[in-house]
């Protein structure tokens, strides 16, 4: 057995546990270290995954597989946490004594996705989504002194623990059925019978809560609201793209029965999703909220790849939670900044940036419409390999559903770009230039939100080879 | 080894903006001179590429070809041909122009004219794509910077500038939903028939689709392009979104973005789904019916210019629709040369009344009067836009309406002599307008307007020339124009199929 194969995971899970101790030992002035040691291990971890693309190998009697598609993900996973790191640092300063564990519970969060991705056992799966979950109960509440985030907190640990308990149960029904728990091997071992229909079907809800998909959709807007705003953009980026990860693998393998077809039901909950979401999106008034109900959206887009099921809309499912990343995280950025400037995440809080700080402001607009899906960029290019998926396995309702509700979700995009462009008294406003590390992931965003958009071949090459697997 | 000279010509205003955008935003005349001899470069590279096209030889030339994306069948390809010679130039004229009827912007000039020198590239650019991906990429571009545009420098008179900027970008941008579901399902169906994902216009063109689907592909594009050509009953974002708009904006929308819809339903509905295009056309030939005659009574009772404006071009734009729908080679020679004729006339029409407006303030016809004393240049401006919007022979527009009505009058003759009748009433609310702004006693109140002076007489020199010459002397353009829509008739089929022609 090749431990090599391991080495983003060993290397995380070092890391995470040097930094917990470090937290203890080091004295508070020398620990401002661990953000760079954080950042680091991440890079290595990142360089790691890189180096083992191409690679294919089960470990540990097949309960967990190392892959193109594996791979695809850490890399993901990794590129969200440094620019969850980047852009956070002017941020963490409001955790005070505390604020460089902070990196340790991050780690661990990171490490669980990538378990996740790679995880071709139920169970070892379950104990990659419990690691970053459990890890984000913490984050979520990590700002104290805020009663919002604390509240977040508890919800988000009560409604986290019933969507696994579901999760588990399914599994357990689906085990109970095939008599197997490696991924790979259900497929062969199970025909249709109604304790695997309601296994298939706990197991959806399962993740479709993680995911947040309409209607296991309500503990997000309240969570991402009171979270400290760098979790909230992890919680967007990461934890979506591990779930969505987890469930694709799972169901794409293991479930492939012609007689009972998922992808209808996850058709159904993705256009539900895409219509809520979009539609509550129209009236909010704060920015944390407005992001959150949009990645609710969001997650309905990539969902219609997967309901597709065809390799256009696989492919297109990594595709878009790859710019996801970029353009997700850059409007967070430029929020997480705003906040810290203007202590408000009111969209109020906006208005004038475009005099403040043109190039925020240019940034916010262009992640945003990518997430609308205007061309030239990156969320267009995603849109159309998932909708080319749905249209060519049939879903052409979906194609209109999705595209009609991506162009009115143009509108409260284009209400935050009104409050930055409009100013009335913005002499008063003096200007707002963002730390080093902020810029340098607005930066990252912007180009990668741009340069995918402009030019997908290299993603959409990167995203073929690791659906091949499917 | 060839020059790239539609890349450059379309990559001009990109690099003006790029350079634009890092200089320091003090430096305003230095920013106004960049963006005029960017589209300047433009205008005069697509020159070249007019003078220099080969019409005996005739179909794309001048064409760039790189893999773009492989697995989507995207290529960056580039090419022109005689029906989008005509276009191009239109928005070269234009663009340059509108540079110059934006001089005397005074509020982030350097967002203004980045914005602006995006928004040109981008319409350039759907008119040089010959990759359907490409098309559809460039023509969303153009949306954004102008909601941006309208909601900054734009002017609040009936309705409020974000109303019109909102109501605009919805309304296309709902017509794009459409259009994109019907391009991803010609995608898809095409790569179904022939085996290989292509995006190639030309292979599009030749594939063979079902006629079920041909006709589902074009209503859908037939909503989406017609959205943005104004076609009635979708036209509403149409004479608020111009009269919210700054000048420059409703210059290069009225004159050339609007056109777009028209160019769009001929290159791709027509020529990759003829047999839906014929199957449907009846039905854009009576709501063309619809912009001709209904919005041109609107235009009789508006009493702001632009609304005017606004309205009549809607009305022009149902002469375009009947051209179209009447899918012969004389009719569709119209529909292109008009839409040429009405961007420059409408072009001209929105600079005049953006620098009235500049300097008076209002735009109301009622409290102008006798303005030729004071304004005799602008004067001018106003008579050769106003008597080419109603056709006068010796102006392009009026070769463009006669043409369409030959053409159209073998396949619809009722609904073309009811539309005949819009000339006369484009007629009356012209004149009627006319006369009350520029005739009559001169106005004491007016007096301390300035006339056109130094960069604000280039609209009316680029533009003005623009309509006479093609007027008295059509056949520069329609030289390239049959020989474009002749090659795509050919394309097309409708010759050899006969059919309802």
């Amino acid at each position: 057995m090749q431990l090599n194969l391991l080495a983003p995971e060993i290397v995380l899970a070092l890391l995470g546990l040097i930094l917990l101790v470090l937290g203890l030992i080091l004295p508070h002035k020398g620990k401002s270290v661990m953000s760079a040691m954080a950042f680091l291990g991440l890079l290595l971890a990142f360089i790691l995954s890189i180096s083992l693309f191409g690679k294919e190998q089960a470990l540990f009697n097949g309960i967990y597989q190392v892959d193109n598609y594996g791979n695809f993900f850490k890399i993901l996973f990794f590129t969200a946490g440094f620019l969850v790191i980047l852009s956070g640092e002017s941020y963490i300063k409001r955790f005070d004594k505390r604020c460089h564990e902070f990196y340790g519970f991050l780690v661990f969060a990171l490490l669980g996705m990538t378990v996740m991705a790679s995880a071709n056992e139920l169970l070892t799966l379950y104990i990659g989504l419990e690691l970053m979950t459990i890890s984000f109960y913490i984050l979520t509440a990590y700002l104290q002194s805020s009663e919002l985030s604390v509240e977040a907190g508890l919800k988000y640990l009560i409604l986290g623990a019933i969507s696994s308990a579901v999760l588990l149960f399914g599994v357990s029904l689906v085990y109970a059925v095939s008599g197997t728990t490696i991924i790979s091997e259900i497929a062969q071992n199970i025909r249709l019978e109604p304790a695997l229909i309601a296994g298939i079907i706990l197991m959806l809800a399962g993740f479709a809560f993680k995911v947040s998909l309409v209607p296991f959709h309500m503990w997000a807007p309240d969570i991402y609201q009171g979270a400290p705003i760098p979790i909230t953009a992890f919680l967007a980026v990461g934890s979506k793209a591990a779930a969505i990860a987890a469930f694709v693998r799972v169901f794409v393998i293991a479930f492939d029965l012609p007689q009972f077809d998922w992808g209808l039901i996850l058709a159904v909950l993705a256009a539900i999703t895409i219509v809520v979401g979009n539609l509550i999106a129209l009236a909010q008034t704060d920015i944390k909220r407005l992001l959150a109900y949009s990645s609710i959206a969001q997650a309905g887009y990539i969902m219609v790849g997967m309901a597709a099921g065809n390799t256009l809309g696989l492919k297109g499912v990594l595709f878009y939670a790859m710019l996801y990343v970029f353009s997700n995280m850059g409007a967070f950025a430029v929020a997480t900044a705003v906040e810290v400037e203007t202590k408000s995440t009111s969209i109020a809080a906006f208005n004038g940036l475009g005099r403040r700080s043109p190039m925020m402001a240019a940034i916010m607009t262009v992640c945003l419409l990518s997430l609308a899906g205007i061309p030239p960029l990156a969320g267009f290019v995603g849109k159309f390999y998932l909708f080319s998926g749905a249209i060519q396995a049939g879903y052409l309702w979906l194609a209109f559903v999705g595209l009609i509700m991506s162009m009115v979700s143009v509108y409260y995009y284009l209400m935050v770009a009104k409050a930055m462009y409009i100013d009335s008294n913005y002499e008063s406003m003096s200007e707002i230039k963002p730390v080093a590390s902020t810029q340098l992931a607005l930066w990252i965003c912007l180009a990668g939100t741009i340069l995918i958009g402009i030019y997908p071949a290299p993603l959409s090459a990167l995203a073929q080879a690791a659906v091949g697997l499917f | 080894m060839n020059i790239p000279i539609l890349s450059l010509t379309l990559f001009m205003p990109i690099i003006g903006a790029i350079i634009i955008m890092i200089l320091p935003r003090e430096r305003e005349r230095a920013i106004k001179y960049l963006a005029a001899a960017a589209t300047l470069i433009s205008l005069v590279l697509s020159l070249i590429v007019a003078f220099g096209y080969n019409l005996s030889q005739g179909g794309m030339q001048f064409v760039e070809k790189i893999p773009w994306t492989p697995d989507l069948g995207v290529s960056y390809a580039l090419g022109i041909d005689g029906i989008s010679i005509p276009m191009l130039l239109l928005t070269t004229l234009i663009g340059f122009s509108a540079v110059y009827a934006s001089w005397n912007i005074k509020d982030r000039v350097k967002e203004f004219f980045s914005l602006l020198l995006i928004l040109i590239a981008g319409v350039m650019g759907t008119f040089v794509a010959t990759d359907l991906f490409i098309f559809f990429l460039f023509y969303e571009v153009v949306v954004i910077p102008i909601y941006l545009m309208v909601i900054m420098w734009g002017s609040t008179k009936r309705v409020t500038k974000e109303y019109a900027g909102m109501k605009l970008t919805i309304y296309l941008l709902i017509g794009s939903a459409f259009l994109l579901v019907g391009l991803i399902s010609l995608f898809v169906m095409s790569s179904a028939i022939n085996g290989a994902p292509s995006m190639d216009m030309m292979v599009l063109a030749q594939t063979d689709f079902p006629v079920g689907f041909q006709v589902f592909a074009f209503a859908l594009m037939a909503f989406g392009f017609g959205t943005l050509l104004s076609m009635f009953p979708f036209h509403a974002w149409s004479p608020d979104g111009y009269a919210g708009a700054p000048t420059a904006v409703s210059m290069i929308h009225a004159g050339v973005l609007k056109k777009i819809g028209g160019y769009g339903l001929i290159r791709i509905g027509i020529l990759m789904l003829p047999a839906g295009a014929k199957i449907v056309a009846p039905i854009i030939a009576v709501l063309a019916l619809g912009n001709v005659v209904y919005a041109a009574f609107i235009c009789l009772s508006q009493k702001d210019l632009k609304y005017i404006v606004g309205y009549s071009s809607v009305s022009h734009m149902g002469y375009v629709l009947l051209g179209i729908a009447a899918l012969n080679l004389v009719s569709l020679n119209g529909a292109v040369i008009m839409m040429f004729a009405h961007g420059v006339m409408a072009a001209l029409f929105f600079a005049m009344i953006g620098n009235l407006y500049e300097k008076s303030h209002t735009r109301n016809v009622d409290d102008f009067g006798g303005l030729a004393h004071q304004m005799p240049r602008l004067a001018t401006g106003f008579m050769i836009a106003g008597l080419a919007s109603l056709g006068l022979p010796g102006m392009v527009n009026f070769i463009g309406e006669f043409t369409i009505f030959v053409g159209a009058f073998s396949t619809y003759k009722v609904i073309t002599v009811i539309a005949v009748s819009g000339i006369i009433f484009t007629a009356l609310y012209i004149l009627r307008t006319m006369a009350n702004v520029l005739f009559g006693p001169r106005k004491a109140e007016w007096d301390h307007l300035e006339d056109l002076k130094g960069p604000e007489m280039v609209p009316l020199i680029v533009l003005g020339a623009a309509i006479i010459l093609g007027g008295i002397m059509p056949f520069t353009l329609m030289d390239f124009i049959s020989n474009g829509v002749g090659s795509l008739i050919a394309q097309a089929g409708f010759l050899q199929m006969g059919g309802i022609l």
